[in-house]
C-alpha cells in the first residue's frame, strides 16, 4: 500500500528525517508543508551541492543567489535586479496559462526586490513544428506570454526559440525579468523584528495550483494531462495593480521585507522569509482572504493562487499598507506576526494546526548527490565524422534550407505578438544579438540576452555549458555592452538517473569555468529537473540569461550592414568544426559529432577587442557567428541591413567547413575603409585573428571560397525564405 | 498650457506619454487619477494606452464609467483637446465621444510593429505640423484595433474629413497589405465632427525621439502645442 507521504512525493528516508526533526510524527497539515518544501522545485535537493561551484562574487554584485532575484550595480546609485525561471511542466499541459503564469511569477520576483521591471525575455524550446501537438504548444505559449506581458505593460524584448525533437512532449518555457532600482530601495525577502505584522496582499486565495511544486518535480507521462488542475491561472491586470501598489509601498519606507507567494504559496514565502531573518512566524490561516469557502488549512497554505505577496511592514504601518493597496483596489490583511522562536506556527482561529521549525522546511531538507555516470550515447556521437557524409553540390540550396529551418529562421512571427516597445526604453529590440534598453535620465544602456545551444550540451555538456556563457557574453559585447552577471535556468531530465546527473554536473562545471574567465558571476537562477516524457529526457539545456552595461548608449552597435562599400572582417578563426552544427542537424538529420571547442583565452580576447572597437567607434556592425556558421551570420547581417555582400575567403578548409562550421569566438564586423587600419592594429594588440572577408555591396549574397563562387543568392530570396519560414510551418 | 494624462487602473503607457510631454516637449503635465471627476485647469487631456481594468468585459467598457470620464466628456463638449491613444481610443469609442466600434484584429493576433500612416487631414489641432498626403511612421501595439463603422457613419466621417490617419504603404498607397488589423477603409485615427477629439490606434509617444528609431510621433504633440499657443486657432 502506498503511504500518504509517498503519495505526496516524499521518500521513506525523508519521512523519517521529518520525524527526527520534529521529535514526533507530523500531522496532515505539517506533512503537506514538508512535501512541497522538500520537493525538488523548492528545495534544490539534488542540485545544491553542485550549484556551490558557481562563482557568485564580484565588485558589481549587490545581491547574489539565495534571494528572490540577483542584483548588480550599474553606477550612479542604480542597480539592476534580474532572474530567470522555468515554467516547463505547466506549459506542457496547459501552454497558455502555463507560460503566462511563468511570466507573472518572474515579474513578482523582481519587483519584490524594490525594482521597477523594465524588460522581459523568454527562452523557449519545442519539438518539431511539423507536429500538430507542437504547433498547439508553440502557439499557446507565445499567446500566453503575449497576453500577460502586454497587459502588464513590461516590454518583451528578447530571448530565443529553438526546435528539436527532444522537446516534443516537454517544451521549455524559461522567463526572465530585468528590473531597475535605486540602491536605497533594495528590499529583501526577510522577516525580522519581533511583533512586526505579517500581511497577505493582492489576490485572494483559492484552491488553484495546490501541489503545483510537487507536480513540477515529477517526470511527465501520459497521465500528466490529469494534472491540469495543478496549473495556476494568471491575471495580469491584478498583477499590474499589485506591482504599482508594492512599488508605492516600498517607496513609503514602511516595508521590512516582502516575497512572492509563488511555488508552495504561503508555506514557502513564510518559512523562507523567517529562515533568512533568523526569526519565526505565527500565522492564522482563518485571516487569509479567500475566494472559496470551506478551504482546509493545508489548502490555504499550499495554494498557488497567483498575484499574491507576503509583506512584513513595520509595526504600526498596517493602516498605511491597507490604504495604499485600497487605492489600487486591492486587499491587504494582517494574518500573523513575526516571532523570535524560530517556529512557523500555523493557527486556524484558536486552534493550532501546525508548528514546525522554519529552518526544518528550508535548510534541513536532505541534500542528495546521486551517482553520476557518463552516458553511453556519447561514444557513438563522438565517433561520428562529418567527412563520412556525401559532399555538398549545391551550396545555395543548403544555405536556403538552413535559413528556412525554424531554429535559425526569423522569429518575427513570435515577437510581433509581444509589445516590445512599451515604457519607451527599447533602443534595440528583438531579433538582434542582444536587446538594449536606455536608462532614462542617464547616458547608460542595459543590454540583455539569453542563450543556450542544447545540441552542443547534448554532445558535450561541459563545453556546451561553457559556450552558453561565452555566447551570451559575446552577444552583449556585439551590442557594445560590458557583460556584468548571469542568471541561469538549468533544465535537465531526472537527476536520479546517473547519466542525467553527470550531464548536470558537467554543464555546471563548464559554465563555472566560463563565468570565472569572463568575469560574469552567477547572481540568481533556477533548476528544473524531471524534464522527461515517458522516460525520455530533453537535451541538457542550461539557459544563460546575461545582463551588460553600456556606459554611453551612443556607443552601441547592431548587426546590420550599414553602408555600401564597408569592409567585412571576421574576428576570430574558423576551424573544421562541423560537429553539432545546424548543418548536420538540418541537412542530414544528424545530431552528432564533437561540438566546437571553446578556448576561453581567445574568447576573452575577441570580446575585449570587439568591445574596444565599438567604444572607439571603429566598427559599423557586429554580429556573433553562431548557429549555421559564417554563411548564416553574413546572411543575417545582410538581411537586417538590406544590403548585399561580396565575400571571398582563402582557406585550407573545405568550402562546407568555411560556410557552416560553428567554431566559437567569432564575430563578423563591418568597418569603413578609413577605419580599417585602426581595426587591424587593435586586433593585433589583442592578439586576435582578424581576417578580411569582403565588402558590403549589391543586392546579392555572394561568397567565394578559394576563388570559386559557392554561394550566390539574391538578398530578397534569402530574406523571404528566412522571414516567412515559421509562418509557413504554422500555415 | 497644461497637459493632463488620465491614469486608469491598468493604463500602461501613461508614463511614456508624460515623459514625451515633460522631457521632449518641455511642457507642464500632470497625471489625473481615474477617480478624479474634476479636470478643470487643463488644456489638453490624454487617454493613454494600456489595458484599463484588464480589458475585461469589453475593452473600455468599464473605464468609461470611471468618474474622470464625466469630466472628460464635459471638457470635450466645451471644445477642449482630447487625444485617446490605443486603449484611450477604445475608451473614447465606448464613451460615445467618437463614432464607431473596435473589433479584434482580423489576423486574431496581438501585433506590435511600425506602421506607415497617410495623413488625411492636416487641418486638425493634432496634425498642424503635417501636410495632407504625408506619410509618417508610427508603431502599433494592439490586439483589438480593427476599427469598424457602418456605411452611413463611414460616409459621414469621409464627408466631414474626420478620417485623420489611414494605414498605408511607405509610399502612401492605401492597400489591403498595409492594413495591420482589418480596419474599415484602413482607418488608423479619426476625430469627432468638431475636430477637438482625436482617437488613434498607433502610439505617437513611442516615436518622439531619434534614439527610439523615429520622431514622427513628436509632430502630433508639437501640433497640439502650436494649436494651444495660437489660442485654439488653425492659423
Amino acid at each position: 500500500m502506498t503511504k500518504l507521504w509517498q503519495e505526496m512525493g516524499l521518500t521513506d528516508y525523508e519521512y523519517n528525517k521529518i520525524i527526527e526533526l520534529l521529535g514526533r510524527e507530523p500531522n496532515y497539515t505539517e506533512l503537506s508543508m514538508f512535501s512541497v518544501m522538500w520537493s525538488e522545485h523548492c528545495s534544490y535537493k539534488h542540485s545544491r551541492p553542485v550549484l556551490r561551484n558557481f562563482p557568485t562574487d564580484g565588485p558589481q554584485v549587490l545581491q547574489g543567489p539565495g534571494e528572490n532575484a540577483g542584483v548588480v550595480d550599474i553606477g550612479d546609485g542604480q542597480a539592476v535586479a534580474f532572474k530567470i525561471e522555468s515554467h516547463n511542466h505547466p506549459s506542457a499541459i496547459e501552454p497558455f496559462q502555463g507560460a503566462a503564469t511563468g511570466v507573472g511569477g518572474i515579474i513578482r520576483d523582481v519587483f519584490t526586490m524594490g525594482a521597477r521591471p523594465i524588460a522581459l525575455l523568454n527562452s523557449l524550446r519545442f519539438g518539431s513544428l511539423d507536429r500538430d501537438r507542437v504547433k498547439y504548444l508553440f502557439n499557446g505559449v507565445v499567446s500566453g506570454i503575449s497576453w500577460y506581458g502586454n497587459c502588464i505593460g513590461i516590454p518583451t524584448v528578447g530571448g530565443e526559440v529553438y526546435f528539436n525533437d527532444s522537446y516534443t512532449g516537454n517544451p521549455l518555457v524559461n522567463a526572465m525579468c530585468v528590473g531597475l532600482l535605486e540602491h536605497k530601495d533594495l528590499k529583501k525577502g526577510v522577516a525580522s523584528g519581533v511583533g512586526n505584522p505579517v500581511m497577505a496582499v493582492g489576490a485572494r486565495t483559492g484552491r488553484d495550483g495546490i501541489h503545483g511544486a510537487t507536480f513540477a518535480s515529477e517526470e511527465l507521462s501520459d497521465e500528466s494531462e490529469e494534472k491540469r488542475p495543478s496549473v495556476q491561472v494568471g491575471d495580469p491586470f491584478m498583477e499590474k495593480l499589485l506591482l504599482e501598489a508594492c512599488l508605492e509601498l516600498i517607496r513609503s519606507g514602511a516595508v521590512i521585507g516582502m516575497q512572492d507567494m509563488g511555488a508552495a504559496g504561503l508555506v514557502s514565502s513564510s518559512c523562507e522569509m523567517a529562515t533568512r531573518g533568523g526569526s519565526g512566524m505565527i500565522i492564522d490561516v482563518a485571516k487569509v482572504p479567500r475566494r472559496e469557502e470551506g478551504m482546509e488549512p493545508y489548502e490555504v497554505l499550499l495554494s498557488e493562487s497567483q498575484e499574491r505577496m507576503l509583506v512584513i511592514p513595520k509595526k504600526g504601518k498596517e493602516q498605511l499598507v491597507k490604504e495604499i493597496f485600497a487605492k489600487w483596489g486591492l486587499e491587504a490583511a494582517v494574518i500573523g506576526r513575526v516571532t523570535d522562536d524560530g517556529m512557523l506556527t500555523i493557527m486556524d482561529g484558536e486552534k493550532k494546526v501546525a508548528a514546525v521549525p522554519a529552518t526544518a522546511l528550508t535548510d534541513a531538507c536532505p541534500v542528495y548527490e546521486p551517482e553520476a555516470r557518463k552516458p553511453a550515447y556519447l561514444e557513438q556521437t563522438a565517433a561520428f565524422t562529418p567527412e563520412s557524409l556525401p559532399a555538398v553540390e549545391e551550396y545555395n540550396d543548403v544555405l536556403l534550407r538552413l535559413l528556412a529551418s525554424p531554429t535559425i529562421a526569423s522569429k518575427e512571427w513570435v515577437y510581433r505578438q509581444y509589445d516590445y516597445m512599451v515604457r519607451t526604453n527599447t533602443v534595440v529590440g528583438p531579433g538582434s544579438d542582444a536587446a538594449v534598453l536606455r536608462v532614462k535620465g542617464t547616458k547608460k544602456g542595459v543590454a540583455v540576452t539569453t542563450d543556450c545551444n542544447s545540441l552542443y550540451c547534448y554532445l558535450d555538456p561541459f563545453t556546451g555549458g561553457a559556450i552558453a556563457v561565452a555566447e551570451a557574453a559575446r552577444n552583449l559585447v556585439c551590442s557594445g555592452a560590458k557583460p556584468l552577471a548571469v542568471t541561469d535556468c538549468l533544465n535537465f531530465g531526472n537527476p536520479e538517473k546517473p547519466e542525467i546527473y553527470w550531464q548536470f554536473k558537467q554543464a555546471v562545471a563548464g559554465m563555472s569555468a566560463a563565468c570565472e574567465k569572463l568575469g560574469t558571476p552567477v547572481v540568481s537562477g533556477n533548476v528544473s529537473f524531471y524534464n522527461e516524457t515517458n522516460g525520455e529526457a530533453i537535451y541538457p539545456t542550461p539557459v544563460v540569461g546575461m545582463v551588460g552595461l553600456i556606459e554611453n548608449i551612443e556607443q552601441r552597435c547592431t548587426m546590420d550592414f550599414k553602408q555600401e562599400g564597408d569592409l567585412i572582417y571576421l574576428l576570430g578563426e574558423t576551424k573544421a568544426e562541423l560537429g553539432g552544427s545546424q548543418y548536420l542537424s538540418v541537412i542530414y538529420g544528424q545530431d552528432a559529432g564533437k561540438p566546437p571547442q571553446l578556448d576561453l583565452d581567445l574568447e576573452a580576447a575577441v570580446q575585449g577587442c570587439c568591445l574596444e572597437a565599438i567604444k572607439r567607434g571603429l566598427i559599423a556592425s557586429a554580429h556573433d557567428c553562431a548557429e549555421g556558421g559564417l554563411a548564416v551570420a553574413l546572411a543575417e547581417c545582410a538581411i537586417s541591413g538590406r544590403r548585399g555582400c561580396s565575400v571571398g575567403v582563402s582557406s585550407d578548409l573545405t568550402a562546407t567547413e568555411v560556410l557552416f562550421s560553428e567554431s566559437q569566438s567569432r564575430i563578423v564586423v563591418s568597418v569603413t575603409p578609413e577605419n580599417e587600419k585602426e581595426l587591424l592594429a587593435l586586433a593585433g594588440e589583442y592578439n586576435v585573428p582578424c581576417q578580411k572577408l569582403g565588402i558590403v555591396a549589391g543586392n546579392d549574397l555572394r561568397i567565394m571560397v578559394n576563388g570559386t563562387e559557392v554561394v550566390s543568392v539574391p538578398l530578397d530570396k534569402a530574406e523571404n525564405t528566412w522571414r516567412e519560414a515559421i509562418a509557413c510551418k504554422l500555415g | 498650457m497644461k497637459f493632463g494624462v488620465v491614469v486608469f487602473p491598468g493604463s500602461n503607457c501613461d508614463a511614456d506619454v508624460k515623459y514625451v510631454i515633460d522631457q521632449v516637449l518641455k511642457q507642464p503635465v500632470d497625471y489625473i487619477w481615474h477617480q478624479e471627476a474634476d479636470v478643470s485647469g487643463y488644456d489638453c487631456l490624454v487617454l493613454p494606452g494600456g489595458f484599463s481594468f484588464g480589458d475585461y468585459l469589453r475593452i473600455g467598457a468599464i473605464a468609461r464609467f470611471s468618474p474622470v470620464m464625466k469630466g472628460v466628456e464635459r471638457f470635450a463638449r466645451d471644445g477642449g483637446l482630447v487625444i485617446g491613444i490605443c486603449n484611450g481610443f477604445q475608451i473614447l469609442l465606448e464613451a460615445g465621444l467618437l463614432p464607431g466600434a473596435m473589433k479584434i484584429n482580423d489576423n486574431l493576433q496581438f501585433r506590435c510593429h511600425d506602421t506607415f500612416l497617410r495623413v488625411e487631414n492636416a487641418t486638425t489641432p493634432f496634425t498642424g505640423r503635417m501636410s495632407a498626403g504625408q506619410v509618417v511612421k508610427i508603431p502599433i501595439a494592439h490586439g483589438e484595433g480593427n476599427y469598424y463603422a457602418d456605411e452611413e457613419t463611414l460616409a459621414e466621417l469621409e464627408k466631414n474629413g474626420q478620417v485623420v490617419f489611414r494605414y498605408s504603404t511607405p509610399e502612401g498607397e492605401i492597400t489591403r497589405e498595409a492594413n495591420p488589423n482589418g480596419s474599415t477603409a484602413n482607418i488608423a485615427g479619426i476625430v469627432n465632427k468638431e475636430g477637438n477629439v482625436l482617437g488613434m490606434m498607433p502610439h505617437p509617444e513611442r516615436c518622439a525621439e531619434a534614439i527610439l528609431g523615429g520622431e514622427d510621433g513628436k509632430l502630433i504633440f508639437q501640433s497640439i502645442v502650436d494649436w494651444l499657443e495660437r489660442g485654439g486657432n488653425s492659423d
